[in-house]
């Protein structure tokens, strides 16, 4: 599979596959179901950061993971804050569960690549899932959240996934 | 003549002067990130002058001059300094996070 292929069908399975059950499942997520969404989602790009850091040797690609890898877990550690502060157990629901599903596919299948092949692979997922983590953000997580310090640090992990976006964007387009 | 007029005419002589002098005494600047972005640069830049960068984001960024000029590593709730050198724009962004960006206009 051509990794543009790839990364416009992840893009498309985290909506259809994991957005669509919490759509189906209840008319809005809950902020203990939003948060632990968006808490997946941190870890889910920390470990794809990690899984970068172990097989690449491109200095490009190695800073842009170590970046993934440590603003993820800021804003997961400032989430996790948030929570005990305001008593709320994050909930885990069908949407987490199918990002951790599409996850651990991603990968497997990125565990059989090397090298340059890799590399493009990463950056590919890597856009496509904060393409989608951004439209679910904006559309879903953000609109539904009813604590207004929820709300807005989902706001400024808007501001920071975007950037990461544009700046996976900007990898890709110097490497094709 | 009042004490006051006395004052003012004894000073004016003095004034164009201590304006010189004021002007070419370098100035401290403060220039802040937050919220993802590097805050309105700020006007008036000389050579000489120093900005304080200060990092009230939560997240770790630099303040990186695209001529080479500096390149300061800020984690969040840190500050740093740098000495304008040179009269010119000043593009400059984070090295982190390059779609933060903004230009320095350093006078001579």
């Amino acid at each position: 599979m051509q990794p543009r292929t790839f990364a416009g069908a992840l893009a498309v399975a985290v909506f259809s596959v994991s957005m669509a059950p919490v759509q189906a499942q209840t008319q809005a997520p809950t902020d203990p179901q939003i948060a632990h969404i968006a808490y997946t989602a941190g870890a889910i790009d920390v470990a794809a950061a990690r899984q970068a850091l172990s097989k690449s040797a491109e200095p490009e690609i190695r800073a842009f993971a170590e970046t993934m890898a440590r603003d993820h877990a800021a804003v997961n550690d400032q989430a996790l804050a948030l929570a005990k502060r305001l008593g709320i157990t994050p909930e885990e629901n069908p949407t987490s569960e199918a990002l951790e599903r599409q996850a651990s596919e991603t990968a497997a299948r990125l565990a059989e690549l090397n090298g340059a092949a890799f590399d493009k692979a990463y950056i590919a997922n890597e856009i496509a899932f904060h393409q989608a983590v951004n439209s679910a953000l904006s559309e879903m997580l953000i609109p539904n959240a009813r604590n207004p310090e929820l709300k807005s640090l989902l706001e400024t992990g808007l501001k920071l996934f975007r950037a990461h976006e544009q700046h996976a964007e900007q990898i890709g387009q110097d490497r094709d | 003549m009042d004490w006051n007029r006395r004052a003012f005419f004894f000073a004016a002589p003095f004034s164009f002067s201590g304006a010189n002098l004021a002007r070419a005494k370098p100035k401290a600047h403060f220039l802040r990130i937050s919220a993802m972005a590097f805050e309105p640069p700020p006007a008036g830049l000389r050579v000489g002058d120093e900005i304080e960068w200060i990092n009230s984001d939560g997240f770790r960024h630099t303040a990186t001059a695209r001529n080479g000029d500096f390149d300061l590593d800020l984690m969040p709730g840190r500050r740093g300094r740098t000495v304008l050198h040179r009269p010119g724009a000043i593009d400059f962004y984070c090295r982190y996070h390059p779609s933060m960006r903004g230009r320095l206009d350093v006078r001579g």
